[in-house]
């Protein structure tokens, strides 16, 4: 066994573990949000998928900053590691955004009366999740394993900052969206029991995402090693 | 910076010369806009809606087709006989190689918009009239964003299996800013809006310009290098 092996399997292990406490802290999280946390007086039980939704678009975002910025650093330093872990941040960012965007509307049908609206930070997001697709998409279409590479660093890069626009878009246009609660300048709107379910889903989501990624990220880099025993043969 | 700009506009030459000696490509992205325009006509019920309120987004949607369809060819001609590879070895900047390649898109794209938009006013009815040297100025400035984000993509998927598949399924969301900003002030210029109106947009179309340019002119070379 040769310790390239190894330590790609440590690092599925230890993705394992984080993944598996991810779950767990997640589980946890509902039991708070249901039975801890008072329901909302205007939108009644609707809102608690509040502590789903804003956890997974937080996992989405974090997932694009961290594509975006070891993009960066893949260009910088060229080493494959950094590309198969941004490819694994997209991957999970994927995942998330499809939480976001299927919780979004089961919300929205209750409280707005709509599924969709076209709203500008619904659209934003939407497109948010497109860019994760046509990111994949891309890598699934070059064959060379540097080219590759560079070309997602390129699109990672490019999408980290189209996302300021995305951000002066919503400010420009009407939105019907809620507006933040918790990240702006006064302090957060919303009781403290609401806020500790909000945050401890937050904690939740991150684990889960660490786990994640570090673990598609472990299957990554044995997919590669299997790939070069099979050019060596 | 002569130096530069003078291979830059080489590469544009080369290219123009190119487009305007084989005029296939040229030709069916305007064919092509004609069409997008006609296909619309089509889609709306002339009872229900007035020509003018849908128009600046009949318009938009028709310039980004049509520029993505022409976008597709940029680096297309360079991929038969390797011929990028010849570029390549020459001793310049391979920004230059970005930037001469940006005014060539720039020109085609320019040509098919200069065809779409009297067909435009002419299947639609629209009375530009005061509006047009804003029309023109909106859609220069939300095209050069596009077109230099399309640049780069156009560089990276002619290396791709399904090119013609995957340049717009990448280009789209990045053409959203400009294309949201011009159908806004686009709208607010046939309504024959004041100014301070469009400035919130005007000035999101201008760092999208400035932003995307720089930064494609700064990764361009990870795209080409070896």
């Amino acid at each position: 066994m040769t310790p390239e092996l190894l330590a790609a399997r440590r690092i599925v292990r230890r993705g394992q573990v984080l993944t598996v406490l991810g779950l767990l802290a997640a589980a946890a999280v509902y039991v708070i949000a249901i039975y801890f946390t008072p329901v909302e007086v205007r939108q009644g039980p609707a809102q608690k998928i509040f502590y789903v939704h804003a956890p997974a678009a937080w996992g989405a975002l974090v997932a694009f900053a961290v594509v975006g910025l070891v993009s960066i650093l893949y260009l910088w330093l060229q080493d494959e590691r950094l590309d198969l872990f941004a490819a694994s941040s997209a991957e999970v960012g994927i995942a998330f955004s499809l939480v976001m965007l299927t919780t979004g509307p089961i919300w929205g049908k209750t409280v707005w009366g709509t599924w969709w609206t076209w709203d500008a930070r619904l659209t934003l997001t939407l497109f948010l999740f497109f860019l994760f697709v046509g990111y994949l998409a891309l890598r699934a279409a070059v064959q060379d394993h540097g080219e590759r590479a560079r070309f997602s660093a390129v699109v990672g890069i490019m999408g980290l900052v189209l996302v300021p626009f995305i951000h002066l878009s919503v400010y420009l246009f009407r939105t019907l969206h809620p507006q933040p609660v918790l990240l702006k300048p006064s302090a957060p709107s919303m009781p403290p029991e609401m806020l500790r379910a909000l945050l401890s889903g937050m904690a939740a989501f991150t684990v889960l995402y660490i786990g994640f990624v570090v673990l598609r990220y472990g299957l990554a880099r044995l997919d590669n090693l299997r790939e070069g025993a099979g050019d060596a043969v | 910076m002569a130096e530069f700009l003078r291979i830059a506009f080489a590469i544009a030459a080369k290219d123009i010369r190119l487009e305007l000696r084989s005029r296939t490509a040229l030709l069916s992205a305007i064919v092509f806009s004609a069409l997008v325009l006609v296909v619309f006509n089509f889609a709306r019920d002339p009872t229900a809606l007035a020509a003018v309120d849908l128009a600046p987004s009949v318009l938009w949607v028709t310039f980004a087709f049509g520029a993505v369809i022409a976008l597709n060819r940029a680096f297309y001609v360079e991929r038969e006989n390797a011929a990028l590879d010849g570029i390549l070895l020459a001793p310049v900047p391979r920004s230059a190689l970005y930037v001469g390649k940006l005014f060539a898109n720039l020109a085609f794209v320019g040509v098919v918009e200069a065809v779409a938009l009297p067909l435009f006013v002419l299947f639609f009815n629209v009375d530009l009239g005061h509006a047009l040297p804003g029309v023109l100025g909106v859609t220069a400035l939300a095209t050069v964003g596009f077109v230099a984000v399309g640049t780069i993509f156009s560089a990276m998927v002619v290396r791709t299996r399904f090119a013609e598949l995957m340049l717009p399924v990448l280009l789209l969301p990045f053409m959203v800013p400009p294309l949201v900003g011009a159908v806004q002030v686009t709208a607010k210029l046939l309504a024959g809006r004041p100014l301070s109106e469009m400035m919130g947009w005007l000035r999101l179309l201008t760092l999208y310009d400035i932003g995307f340019v720089t930064l494609c002119i700064l990764v361009f070379p990870a795209v080409v290098d070896e």
